[in-house]
């Protein structure tokens, strides 16, 4: 059965004109009609702020819990129901600030979890306050005088709390939002893609850089397994190793070759080199990275959790309850 | 030595076996019960541990004590205090005899009474009896350590090994002076160490060295006593203590669903047992996670139970705090949920491994927003298993979260369980949303009695959103809308008073009572003692007890109105009372409360009564 777009739609989405959400919303259902898997055997659920109406949006399974919980309620779906393709949606807030210890553990646990973090940098719900990801000295109401704190960068996190999977895009690109979908979906275990997005009305302008075409050609970086890692308008410009660090060189001069320029691997168990991608900024002519930034195979939860079952099960004599109580030391009174 | 001891023919008796953290006494409290009921007797235990993660050996915070009350019949409480005390040191003797009553019998194993046993027991002098005021004449002195490692040279054990069956010559000892057929023990041990045969054989010798110690230098001077079987009701049984049988309860109600068993919990005193139990049943396919906080415990069940599982997380009152928000959002998504409370004293961290009902009005009412929730709480270690069993019928059957309280006390006490059988276990019906609904289903569309229809993930045609938004009644959209958010409330209230729960029962002197004694859950078994005991005294007292807090029983009114005076008795400050009070016009009671962590004494509260009668 092959499926539309059209077929994971529901109702009219509710966010501010111009919000990244828009965009995102509809790269996901395009995603998840070249994914194939019928509506009914999808979850998405979300926790709480603007990015977590989303599911109301989707003609699939779904909820919209509370606050910073949609990683724990989406762990206890998927593992109950491994069928189940679960997808989990939250905000800078929601993922990283309340739901902060959910997100590391889902990651650590490595569930099979299509982790979705759309991150604009603020807390738009609640009308403008600084978020998790929000630069140090960043002005916002709630910090009148510019933060005096640094903000988490999510890749950092994923990987600190040894993450298999980290992608980045750009809600308004839609090619390389589906790309990291699709992707996301097919990597087995918990997958983190960033979605870089404004917010129209408390943050606008703050992915500016790669937030259309000409800007992601100068700033930004596509990264594909296997490919050289190549940026600018006409490929001109790569990264290699130096020392410790990642260097950014124009092909051609200085005596740099394309042979110079580093391959990406997304596959390689050791996160180091994937990290120093997934933390460029956009300065010192380094470009932003986008796409699968870490994708590496390992057992999942939900699969070990069932293999267990399957194995104990083989083990033991008692398969039901009324065995289970025969197990116990038993007497009878006459 | 004891030169002469009474004779005692006993309805009932209490032994107590206390020693060091490792000493043991949990094991041969266990026998010693296991083996009385084998026999036809009433048994009730309840373990008393130290709060301390590792005490020092020999010390006074590293004392834990097991007690065991057996019956001729039925008994209610694990007893108020002991007619025989095993001290295994010198830390023990000076703890736990204040659990022992006037004259009962005390077995010392005197090789722990050395120098150093005493000082770290903080005796001032040798004569530790006589420091305590107790009469030799009732204290067999035993040389217990030496025994065992006289009975032993020959096994080829190590010291350490050999140390390890202290405690059996103990129970051999119990066994004597409780004229106890050793072939029982034997069995027993054979059973529990089958994989390890060296091991049985070794503790069966000690067993039957500690019976004839107690036979051959005793039997001239003291005489065993005798507990008889008076009330026998046939069947199978078990040892269980009430957080097995909690766990038991969620297996039997999950296979009777036909549903997969998910727990999502965090470790926790005094509810890790559970944990711990439901762990180990994965060939029963019970799925535990283990989560990284008590929110993600309640959260992910509540994800398991949208999946289509009975989702249950256990805790105790620190955790209930956390729960609360995902407890709230199972109310307004209205899915099954049971959230098992095991209270410990509170507030905060308070005294972890002490029990209370101190969370009574936070199951009822701890959350935000108009959320009610059924609340039921367990009145004895076995009828966990039962109360379990009725959590997830309700939970699955009117699709809401249920709160399920126990307590330090029932939850680490234990009694015989007769085994029940599957086939006899009300049947449980979750309401599936009915096929021909399709196309015309709603997410908020309910069955006659109030309840929403269940439609798990993986259906077709029955794609949907819940969410923690208040929704309209009719299309399940999000809706801010006045008439609906106040229909809804109504709604999911009314759902809640439409279940069904048993009425109350009136024991005693159920018409011309002058004083009806009411209490809930735990102190089942200390209140109808103190009934019995002032009936005995030629009291009309009647007593009824509550194990469905919400709903209430119908007729809960009518049962309170219809008594002269009213004393409702609970551990803590009035929680029960003031929400009867709020339940029943003009219903104004006598309260009995304590606090103190520990089971009620049935004497405290026969006196308390007796005052209550005479005003």
């Amino acid at each position: 059965m092959s499926y539309t777009a059209q077929d994971f739609k529901k109702g009219q989405p509710r966010w501010c004109p111009g919000c990244g959400d828009h965009f995102f919303l509809a790269s996901l259902h395009k995603a998840m009609a070249e994914i194939g898997v019928a509506p009914e055997n999808v979850a998405v659920i979300s926790g709480i702020g603007c990015s977590s109406r989303l599911p109301h949006y989707m003609a699939t399974y779904g909820m919209n819990t509370i606050h910073g919980r949609a990683a724990a309620i989406a762990t206890g779906a998927k593992v109950a129901n491994p069928n189940l393709t679960v997808w989990q949606v939250s905000g800078d807030g929601d993922g990283l600030a309340i739901g902060g210890n959910h997100f590391i553990h889902a990651n650590r646990r490595n569930i099979d979890l299509n982790m979705i973090l759309l991150n604009n940098r603020i807390y738009g719900l609640t009308k403008g306050q600084y978020s998790p990801t929000s630069p140090r000295g960043f002005v916002s109401k709630s910090s009148p005088y510019g933060t005096v704190e640094d903000p988490f960068r999510p890749a950092e996190l994923c990987f600190g709390a040894r993450g298999h999977f980290f992608a980045r895009c750009v809600a308004t690109d839609a090619k390389g939002t589906v790309e990291v979908l699709k992707a996301a979906y097919e990597h087995k275990g918990a997958s983190v893609t960033e979605v870089l997005q404004n917010c129209v009305i408390f943050n606008d302008h703050c992915h500016d850089v790669v937030y259309n075409n000409e800007g992601r050609k100068k700033n930004a970086i596509y990264v594909r397994h296997g490919e050289k890692l190549v940026f600018g308008e006409n490929n001109e410009f790569g990264l290699v190793q130096q020392g410790f660090g990642l260097k950014v060189v124009e092909i051609g001069k200085d005596g740099y070759t394309l042979d110079d320029v580093l391959v990406h691997d997304a596959h390689c168990e050791d996160n180091t080199l994937q990290l120093k991608l997934a933390l460029m900024g956009n300065n010192d002519g380094f470009p932003i990275a986008l796409g699968v930034i870490r994708d590496v195979d390992a057992p999942t939860y939900n699969d070990a959790v069932y293999a267990q079952v399957e194995e104990v099960s083989g083990m033991k004599k008692y398969h039901n309850f009324s065995e289970l109580l025969e197990t116990n030391d038993i007497w009878e009174v006459k | 030595m004891a030169e002469k001891l009474e004779v005692k023919e006993l309805d009932q008796v209490v032994v107590r076996f206390s020693g060091d953290s490792g000493d043991g006494m949990q094991l041969a409290g266990n026998i010693f019960s296991t083996v009385s009921a084998t026999v036809g007797n009433g048994i009730s235990t309840f373990p008393d541990y130290p709060a301390d993660i590792r005490a020092p050996q020999g010390s006074l915070t590293g004392v834990s004590g097991f007690q065991v009350h057996i019956g001729a019949g039925q008994v209610y409480t694990p007893g108020d205090k002991c007619d025989v005390l095993v001290a295994m040191n010198a830390a023990a003797l000076k703890t736990q005899y204040r659990y022992a009553k006037p004259g009962a019998t005390i077995i010392i194993d005197t090789d722990s009474f050395g120098p150093k046993d005493l000082e770290k027991a903080q005796f001032q002098t040798e004569d530790y009896l006589g420091e305590m005021n107790i009469d030799p004449n009732r204290v067999i002195q035993c040389p217990l350590t030496t025994m065992v490692k006289d009975c032993l040279a020959d096994s080829g054990m190590d010291m350490k090994a050999m140390m390890k069956c202290r405690n059996m010559f103990a129970l051999g000892l119990v066994c004597w002076l409780f004229d106890r057929d050793l072939n029982l023990v034997a069995n027993f041990l054979r059973e529990k160490f089958a994989k390890k045969p060296a091991i049985a054989e070794a503790n069966i010798k000690v067993i039957q060295a500690g019976y004839d110690y107690g036979h051959n230098t005793h039997s001239s001077t003291v005489n065993v006593y005798r507990v008889e079987s008076k009330e026998k009701v046939p069947g199978r049984y078990m040892d269980i203590t009430g957080n097995k049988a909690t766990a038991y309860g969620f297996i039997a109600a999950a296979e009777k669903a036909g549903l997969k068993l998910y727990l999502g919990s965090y470790p926790i005193t005094p509810a890790t047992d559970v944990l711990h139990e439901l762990s180990k049943h994965k060939s029963c396919g019970v799925i535990t996670v283990q989560c990284e906080d008590e929110i993600s415990g309640c959260a992910s069940a509540l994800g398991a139970s949208f999946a289509g599982a009975l989702g249950v997380t256990s805790t105790s009152g620190p955790g209930i705090c956390l729960k609360s928000e995902a407890m709230n959002l199972a109310v307004i998504m209205e899915l099954p949920l049971v959230v098992l409370d095991v209270q410990r004293g509170g507030p905060a961290t308070g005294l972890p491994t002490k029990s209370e009902q101190t969370d009574l009005l936070q199951a009822l009412f701890g959350r935000n927003g108009e959320s009610p929730m059924p609340v039921m709480a367990a009145t004895s270690p076995t009828d966990c298993f039962d109360a379990a069993y009725q959590a997830c019928k309700i939970a699955l059957e009117h699709m809401t979260p249920v709160v399920l309280l126990t307590d330090a006390f029932v939850a680490n006490g234990s009694g015989a369980f007769k085994l029940p059988e599957m086939a006899k276990l009300d049947p449980i019906n979750p309401p599936y949303v009915p096929e021909e609904l399709k196309g015309k289903w709603t997410p908020y569309m309910r069955a006659e009695n109030g309840t929403r229809y269940w439609a798990v993930p993986g259906r077709e045609g029955f794609t949907h959103i819940l969410g923690g938004l208040e929704k309209d009644s009719n299309t399940g959209a999000i809706s801010t809308n006045p008439e609906n958010h106040d229909l809804m409330t109504r709604l999911r209230q009314q759902k809640i008073a439409n279940i069904q729960v048993p009425d109350l029962e009136v024991d005693g002197d159920v018409n011309d009572a002058d004083l009806l004694i009411v209490g809930f859950g735990s102190t089942y078994g200390h209140l109808r003692s103190a009934m019995d005991e002032l009936r005995a005294k030629g009291y009309k007292v009647a007593q009824t007890h509550f194990k469905y807090l919400n709903p209430l029983p119908k007729n809960t009114a009518a049962v309170l109105s219809k008594y002269k005076k009213v004393v409702v008795a609970e551990q803590n400050m009035g929680q029960l009372a003031g929400y009867l009070r709020m339940k029943v016009d003009n219903f104004v009671p006598f309260q009995f409360n304590q606090v103190k962590g520990q089971p009620f004494v049935v004497e405290e509260l026969v006196n308390a009564f007796e005052d209550i009668l005479k005003k």
